[in-house]
C-alpha cells in the first residue's frame, strides 16, 4: 500500500515515483512496471480485453435478435418500418466521424500536438452529444406511438386505427399487422438502450481525457489512455454499425 | 529493474506487507495484491459460512418427512439462496481472487498485478454484489433455485431483480479479476520464465481467466435481459407474450457450465503445486497439465446443452452436447494420472495440504466418473433432476474445488499470515471432513438413481434412511470444517513464526521473506525449474529450506 | 397358499418398493436398457476409482517420507505413455456416447400405434385427458400398450417423471412435448414433477396405474366421467376438484394454501382487493373458474396465482363444481 497508493497510475503529472528518477518523468511510469513499453503493452493487451468482453455483452443480444427474426421475421419487417431510417441514418454518419476524430486524437497524442489533441476530444464528444439529442428525439417519438415495452405499450402510431387486425391493412405500412411487435420495440429498445448507455460512458471518458489533455500529460512517450479510450470508441462505433441495418433497414 | 533497488532505504527488519501501514483504511484502499487476496479470503470464508448455514439448514428439514422445522417456502429458499451464495459468492472467487490474488504476482516475482486498481475494483464489486444478495435476503428472499429459470422466476414474488443485479455485479468483479491476470500472465514474467517454464498454478489461473473473460460477459447480458423481463414484460422469455422460455436455459449454461471450469481449473493448479512439492518430486508431465487447462476450458464452451437432454432442445442438439461432454472428461482423465505419476517414488509427506490433495484425487474422480453418467443421454433422462445430479455436483464442487481450496489454504498459510499451525489438528480435521462429506453425499447417489428428484421440500418414506445418513453427515463435515476454522484462528493467535520456506518449495512466492514485504521481493528474482524441489535443503536449525543448486527448466 | 400369495404379488403397490440396490423395479420397456447403460458405466467408474484409490494409498505407503526420505529423480515426461492413458480412456467414453445415443434415440421415438394421452401440468398438478375425452388426475394405462405423452404446462416449466419406467421430459409453456412409453408390468407407480415449479413442487404427484391388457376401458367407464357411474352433481363435484387440480391451491378444511379455502365459502361475502364486497353465487364462482383475474380476492393480489379453466371445464363441470361448493359447510 504505502508508496503504491500514490504513485500507481499517479493521473496528476506530479507525483512520480521517486525511485525511477532515471526514467523520463514525462512517461508516467507506474512504479510496478519496469519500462514505458511493458506498460503501455499491458494497458493495450488489457483494454483489447475489455473490449472483447464488451463484444460478448452484445452477441447475447445479437443472438436474441437473430433467434426472434428467425422465429417471426414479419414482425421485424413490420416493425422496423417504425423506426426512422433518415435519423438513424445521420446517426451513423455522425459516429463514423467521431472514430475519425477519435484516431485523429491518438495520432495528435503521439505528435505532440496539444492543441489538435483538445480540438479533436471536443468534436469526438460534440459528437457524441449530437448522437443522444438524436437517439433522445427518436425515442421520445417511439413514446408517443406507445411502442415503450411493458405497460407502457399501448401502439397508437399515427395512421392506425386501433384495433388492428390481422386483415385489417395498416395504411403506414401497407401489410397486415402481426401479432407480438412489442418483441421487436423491446429488442430495439434494448439494443439501442445499452448501446446508448456505452455512448455516454464514453463521453464521460472523453471528458476526463480532455482534462488531463488540456493540462498537457499527453506526449509522445505517453499517449496510452488516448489510444485505449479511442479503441473502446471504435468498438462502440462498430457496434452501431451493425445496429442500423438489422433494426432500421429490414426488408 | 535490479538497478533501481540501490535506491530503495536497506530492508527494514520485521516490516512486511502485514504490518507497513495501519488501520481500517490501509485495507480498503489498499492496492497491494497481497491485502486485496487477504479481504476476499475474509469475504468469500464468510460467504462459504452463510452458504453453509443454509445447508445445514435444508439437512435438518430433510432428516424427517413432511415438516421438521421450516415450510415448503422458506425451504426453497434456503435452496436457491444455499446454491446462490456457494456459487456467486463463494465458489467462483474462491481460488483465483484469493489464493490467486496473492500468489500470481509473487509467483511472477512481480511487484503487483499489471492493474492494481482494477484489482481493487474487482473486490469493492465483490463486496457490493454481496451487499445486494443481503438486501435479497432481508426483502422477501428468492425461491427461483440458483439457475432462475424462465418463466418461474419473471412471475414469483421475491426479489429476483435484487439477486440478478448483485450476481450480474459479481460477474464484473470475475471478468475484471480474470482480465488482470491475463495481462500479468502476459506481460510481467520475470526473464527467463517463458509460458513453459510457469508454475502450473498460473497456467490453470490462465485457463480460468480466458472462461472468465469469454463465459461472463455472456452471464451479464442474460441476466440484464431477464431482469428487463420481469420489470417490463419485454416478451423474450414469456410464452404467453410470444417469448420462449427454453432460450433462457441456453443462455444461462452457456455461462454457466463454463463456469464449472471456473470452479475446477483454479482447484486442479493448486493440486498440481501440492502434490509436486509434497512429494518431493517434479511434476510429471507438465506440458500435458498445463495444456489440459486450457483444453478443458476451451472444450468447455461447447457442452452447454447437457443440462437440457429433457428441456424440449431438439434431439440432435442434445445429441452433439453429448458427444462433445466426453471430451472434455479426457484432460481431467489427463491430470488426475499424471498426479498418479509424481508420487510414483516420490518422498510422500503426509501434512494437512497433502491430506487435502490426496482427498481431492480421489473424490474428484468420483464426482468426475458421475458426470459420465449425466453426459450420457440415455442415463440422463433418468437422473436429470435427481439427487444423483446434486450428490455429483457436490462430489466436484466440495470435494473437489473446496478441498482444492482448503489445501491451498494450509499450503500457503505460513506465506500468507507468517504464522504456522497444529499439523496434527489440520490433518485430524481433514479426515473428519472427508469422512462426513462421503456420509453426506454418497447416500444421495442411490437415492437419485432410486427416485428422488432434488429440490424436494418433502419426500416419499422409503427414503427417509438415506436422508438420515446424509444429515449425519452434513453435521460430521460441519464439525470438521468448524475444527479448520478455530485451527486457523488459533494459528493467528498463537502460531510459531513461519520460515520464509517452510516446504522447500521451488517456486518464487516461496523465495522471499515470510511475509513477504510490500513490494514483494528486493530484486527481481530469477526464475528457474518451479519444480526443482531437489535445489532445496532442510536446514533443522531453523526448520527452513535453503537452496544449494539452481536448476533451469527442462521442459 | 399359493393363490395367497400370487394375490398378495398382484396387489397394486406403489413403487418402488422393488427393484435392485441401485434401481427401482424395470416396469418399462426402456428400463434393462436404461439399466445395463448404468451398470457399464458404473462398472468403468468403479475400476478406475478403484484403481485410483488402490495406487494412492500403495504410493502414500511405500514412498511415505518416513519410508524413502529422499524422492528418486524419474523422468518428467513420457509421450507414450501419456498418449495412452488420453487415448484409451477415450475409446471407452466414445463407446458410452453410443450407449447414450442408441438409448436416447429409442426414448425420442415413439411407435406408430402408440396411444396418445394430453397432459397438463399447472402448479401443482398434473391434468390426464384420454382420447375418449375423460379428464382426471390419474394416469390410466395397460401393460404392453404403448403411451404417447403430450405435455403442456399452463404456468411455469414442470417435468413429468416416473422413475420405474426411467423417463421424464419437461412441460414447457407455450410449447408441447413429448414422451412415451411401453409398461411392462402391472401396478402402481409414481409420476413425479422433477422440474422446480415452486411452493408445493414436491407434492406435485400423480399416481401412474398400469392395467393388465383390457383393464382401462373398464376403468375408464365407471372411474373416468365424473358425471357417469350413478353419481349426483355433488359428487360429480367433489372429483372434478381433485381430478381438474383445485385441490392443490383450495382446501376444505378452512386452511389457507395458495388460494383462498372453500369451506364456506358459497353464500358468503368476499371482500375484494379492490375494496369491493361480493357475495359469493353462482355466477362469481362461475367466472373465477374461467377469468380468475377478473375480481381478486383481497390479500391475493395483486395477480392472482389461478390459472384460468376456460377451455378445461365443461358447463357441466361448472355447475357440478357449484352443487359441490354448496355442500362444502
Ligand atoms: C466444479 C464443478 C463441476 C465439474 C468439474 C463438473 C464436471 C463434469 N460434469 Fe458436472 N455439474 C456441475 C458441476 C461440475 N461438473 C453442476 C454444479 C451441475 C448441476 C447444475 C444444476 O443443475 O444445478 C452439473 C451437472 C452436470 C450435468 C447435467 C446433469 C443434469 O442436470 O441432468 C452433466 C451432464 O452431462 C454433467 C457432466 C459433467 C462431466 C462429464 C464432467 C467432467 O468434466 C468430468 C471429467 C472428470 C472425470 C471423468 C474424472 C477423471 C477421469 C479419470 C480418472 C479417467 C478415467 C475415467 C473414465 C474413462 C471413465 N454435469
Ligand atoms: C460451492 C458450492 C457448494 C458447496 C460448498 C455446498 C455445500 C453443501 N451443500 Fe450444496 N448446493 C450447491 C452448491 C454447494 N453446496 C448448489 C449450487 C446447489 C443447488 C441449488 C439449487 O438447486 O438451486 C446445492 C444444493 C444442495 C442440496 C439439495 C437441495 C435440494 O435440491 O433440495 C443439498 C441437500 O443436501 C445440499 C447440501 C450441502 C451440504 C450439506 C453442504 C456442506 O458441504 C456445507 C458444509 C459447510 C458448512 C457447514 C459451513 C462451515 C463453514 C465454516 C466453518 C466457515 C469457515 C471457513 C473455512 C473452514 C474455510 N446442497
Ligand atoms: C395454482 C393455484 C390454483 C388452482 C389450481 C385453482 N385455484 Fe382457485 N384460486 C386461486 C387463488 C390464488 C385465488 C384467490 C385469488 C382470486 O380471487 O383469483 C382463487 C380463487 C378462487 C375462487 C374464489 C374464492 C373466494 O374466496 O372468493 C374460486 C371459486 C376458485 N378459485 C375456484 C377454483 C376451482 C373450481 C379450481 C379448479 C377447477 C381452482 N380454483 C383451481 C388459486 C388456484
Ligand atoms: Cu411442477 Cu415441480
Ligand atoms: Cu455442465
Amino acid at each position: 500500500m504505502s508508496s503504491t497508493t500514490e504513485t500507481a497510475h499517479a493521473p496528476s503529472g506530479h507525483a512520480h515515483d521517486a525511485h525511477h528518477w532515471h526514467e523520463d518523468p514525462e512517461a508516467h511510469l507506474a512504479h510496478h512496471f519496469d519500462t514505458p513499453q511493458q506498460q503501455f503493452d499491458s494497458g493495450k493487451l488489457g483494454i483489447w480485453l475489455f473490449l472483447v468482453t464488451e463484444i460478448l455483452f452484445f452477441s447475447g443480444l445479437f443472438c436474441a435478435y437473430t433467434i426472434y427474426r428467425s422465429y417471426h421475421p414479419e414482425v421485424f419487417v413490420y416493425a422496423s418500418k417504425f423506426l426512422d431510417t433518415n435519423m438513424g441514418f445521420i446517426n451513423t454518419l455522425v459516429l463514423i466521424f467521431s472514430s475519425l476524430t477519435a484516431a485523429w486524437a491518438v495520432r495528435n497524442a503521439q505528435l505532440n500536438q496539444k492543441k489538435a489533441l483538445v480540438i479533436n476530444i471536443v468534436l469526438t464528444v460534440a459528437c457524441a452529444c449530437a448522437f443522444m439529442c438524436i437517439k433522445y428525439v427518436e425515442y421520445s417519438h417511439k413514446a408517443h406511438w406507445g411502442l415503450l415495452p411493458g405497460d407502457a405499450y399501448t401502439f397508437n402510431a399515427p395512421g392506425v386505427e386501433s384495433p388492428v387486425t390481422q386483415d385489417h391493412p395498416d395504411p403506414t405500412v401497407g401489410m397486415s399487422r402481426p401479432d407480438n411487435i412489442h418483441i421487436f420495440f423491446g429488442i430495439y429498445f434494448f439494443m439501442t438502450g445499452l448501446h446508448g448507455f456505452h455512448v455516454l460512458a464514453g463521453i464521460i471518458v472523453w471528458l476526463w481525457l480532455l482534462k488531463r489533455a488540456m493540462k498537457g500529460e499527453f506526449n509522445a512517450k505517453y499517449f496510452g489512455p488516448i489510444d485505449y479510450a479511442a479503441l473502446y470508441w471504435h468498438i462502440v462505433d462498430l457496434i452501431w454499425i451493425y445496429l442500423f441495418p438489422l433494426l432500421y433497414l429490414i426488408h | 529493474m535490479s538497478s533501481t533497488t540501490a535506491t530503495h532505504a536497506p530492508p527494514q527488519a520485521g516490516v512486511n506487507y502485514l504490518n507497513a501501514r495501519r488501520g481500517l483504511l490501509s485495507w480498503v484502499f489498499t492496492l497491494d495484491h497481497k491485502r486485496i487476496g487477504i479481504m476476499y479470503l475474509v469475504g468469500v470464508m464468510g460467504a462459504f459460512l452463510l452458504g453453509g448455514v443454509f445447508a445445514l439448514k435444508l439437512r435438518t428439514e430433510l432428516l424427517t418427512v413432511g415438516k421438521t422445522i421450516m415450510d415448503a417456502d422458506t425451504y426453497n429458499q434456503a435452496f436457491t439462496l444455499h446454491g446462490a451464495v456457494m456459487v456467486f459468492l463463494f465458489i467462483i472467487p474462491g481460488i483465483p481472487a484469493a489464493l490467486g490474488n496473492f500468489c500470481l504476482p509473487l509467483m511472477l516475482g512481480a511487484k503487483d498485478v499489471a492493474f492494481p486498481r482494477l484489482n481493487l475494483m474487482s473486490f469493492h464489486l465483490w463486496m457490493f454484489g454481496a451487499i445486494f444478495f443481503v438486501i435479497v435476503l432481508l426483502t422477501g428472499g428468492l425461491d427461483t433455485g440458483w439457475t432462475f429459470y424462465t418463466p418461474y422466476s419473471t412471475t414469483t414474488t421475491t426479489s429476483v431483480i435484487w439477486a440478478v443485479m448483485g450476481a450480474f455485479i459479481l460477474g464484473f468483479s470475475s471478468i475484471f479479476t480474470g482480465l488482470n491476470f491475463i495481462v500479468t500472465i502476459h506481460k510481467m514474467r520475470p526473464p527467463g520464465m517463458t509460458f513453459f517454464k510457469m508454475p502450473l498454478f498460473l497456467w490453470g489461473l490462465y485457463a480460468t481467466a480466458l472462461i472468465q473473460i469469454l463465459a461472463t460477459p455472456v452471464l451479464g447480458i442474460t441476466l440484464l435481459l431477464l431482469a428487463i423481463e420481469r420489470a417490463f414484460k419485454l416478451g423474450i422469455f414469456d410464452a404467453t407474450l410470444g417469448g420462449d422460455p427454453v432460450l433462457f436455459q441456453h443462455f444461462f449454461w452457456f455461462y454457466s457450465h463454463p463456469a464449472v471450469y471456473i470452479m475446477i481449473l483454479p482447484a486442479f493448479a493448486v493440486i498440481s503445486e501440492l502434490i509436486a512439492v509434497h512429494s518431493r518430486k517434479e511434476i510429471f508431465g507438465y506440458k500435458f497439465i498445463g495444456l489440459s487447462s486450457v483444453a478443458i476450458a476451451v472444450i468447455g464452451f461447447v457442452v452447454w446443452g447437457h443440462h437440457m437432454f429433457v428441456s424440449g432442445q431438439s434431439q440432435m442438439a442434445s445429441i452433439v452436447f453429448s458427444f462433445l461432454t466426453f471430451f472434455v472428461a479426457i484432460p481431467s482423465a489427463i491430470k488426475v494420472f499424471n498426479w498418479l505419476a509424481t508420487l510414483y517414488k516420490g518422498s510422500i509427506r503426509i501434512n494437512t495440504p497433502m491430506l487435502y490433495a490426496l482427498g481431492f484425487i480421489w473424490l474428484f474422480t468420483i464426482g468426475g466418473v458421475t458426470g459420465l453418467f449425466l453426459s450420457t443421454m440415455s442415463t440422463d433422462v433418468h437422473l436429470h433432476d435427481t439427487y444423483f445430479v446434486v450428490a455429483h455436483f457436490h462430489y466436484v464442487m466440495v470435494a473437489g474445488t473446496l478441498w482444492g481450496f482448503l489445501g491451498g489454504l494450509h499450503h500457503w498459510w505460513p506465506k500468507i499470515t507468517g504464522k504456522m499451525y497444529h499439523d496434527g489438528v489440520g490433518m485430524f480435521a481433514s479426515i473428519t471432513a472427508f469422512i462426513g462429506f462421503n456420509l453426506t453425499f454418497f447416500p444421495q447417489f442411490i437415492m437419485g438413481t432410486r427416485g428422488m428428484p432434488r429440490r424436494y421440500y418433502d419426500y416419499l418414506e422409503e427414503f427417509q434412511f438415506l436422508h438420515v445418513l446424509s444429515t449425519v453427515g452434513a453435521y460430521v463435515l460441519a464439525v470438521g470444517l468448524f475444527m479448520v476454522l478455530f485451527l486457523l484462528i488459533h494459528s493467528l493467535m498463537k502460531g510459531k513464526k513461519a520460515p520464509d520456506n517452510p516446504w522447500g518449495a521451488a517456486s518464487l512466492e516461496w523465495q522471499t521473506a515470510t511475509p513477504p514485504i510490500t513490494e514483494n521481493f528486493h530484486e527481481t528474482p530469477k526464475a528457474g525449474n518451479p519444480y526443482a524441489v531437489y535445489d532445496f535443503e532442510y536446514d533443522p536449525q531453523t526448520g527452513d529450506y535453503k537452496r544449494v543448486a539452481f536448476s533451469d527448466a527442462t521442459h | 397358499m399359493l393363490n395367497s400369495l400370487l394375490a398378495l404379488a398382484q396387489q397394486p403397490r406403489i413403487a418402488p418398493t422393488e427393484g435392485d440396490f441401485w434401481f427401482p423395479p424395470q416396469a418399462s420397456s426402456f428400463a434393462s436398457k436404461i439399466d445395463s447403460d448404468y451398470y457399464f458405466i458404473y462398472w468403468v467408474s468403479a475400476f478406475f476409482v478403484l484403481v485410483i484409490a488402490g495406487v494412492l494409498v500403495l504410493f502414500t505407503l511405500k514412498y511415505h517420507s518416513k519410508k524413502n526420505p529422499k524422492a528418486e529423480r524419474t523422468s518428467t515426461h513420457n509421450t507414450p505413455l501419456e498418449l495412452a492413458w488420453s487415448i484409451l480412456p477415450g475409446i471407452v467414453l466414445l463407446y458410452m456416447f453410443v450407449l447414450g445415443f442408441e438409448g436416447y434415440t429409442d426414448l425420442r421415438t415413439p411407435p406408430s400405434n402408440a396411444v396418445n394421452v394430453d397432459v397438463t401440468a399447472q402448479k401443482w398438478a398434473w391434468t390426464f385427458t384420454y382420447p375418449n375425452g375423460v379428464v382426471h388426475d390419474e394416469l390410466h394405462v395397460e401393460k404392453d400398450q404403448p403411451i404417447q405423452l403430450t405435455l403442456s404446462s399452463v404456468d411455469v416449466l414442470h417435468s413429468f417423471w416416473v422413475a420405474a419406467f426411467r423417463t421424464k421430459m419437461d412441460a414447457v409453456p407455450g410449447r408441447y412435448t413429448k414422451l412415451w412409453f411401453t409398461p411392462t408390468m402391472t401396478g402402481e407407480f409414481w409420476a413425479q414433477c422433477t422440474e422446480y415449479c415452486g411452493t408445493n413442487h414436491s407434492n406435485m404427484r400423480a399416481k401412474v396405474v398400469v392395467h393388465e391388457p383390457g383393464g382401462l376401458a373398464k376403468w375408464l367407464a365407471v372411474e373416468g366421467d365424473p358425471h357417469g357411474g350413478g353419481r349426483t352433481p355433488a359428487q360429480a363435484g367433489e372429483k372434478i376438484y381433485k381430478i381438474q387440480g383445485c385441490a392443490a391451491c383450495h382446501t376444505l378444511d378452512g386452511s389457507k394454501l395458495t388460494g383462498p379455502s372453500f369451506k364456506g365459502l358459497f353464500g358468503r361475502q368476499e371482500q375484494m382487493l379492490d375494496g369491493s364486497t361480493i357475495t359469493a353465487d353462482e355466477n362469481y364462482i362461475r367466472e373465477s373458474i374461467l377469468n380468475p383475474q377478473a375480481k381478486i380476492v383481497s390479500g391475493y393480489g395483486p395477480v392472482s396465482a389461478m390459472p384460468t379453466f376456460q377451455g378445461r371445464v365443461k358447463d357441466n363441470d361448472i355447475a357440478a363444481l357449484i352443487a359441490f361448493l354448496r355442500t362444502v359447510k
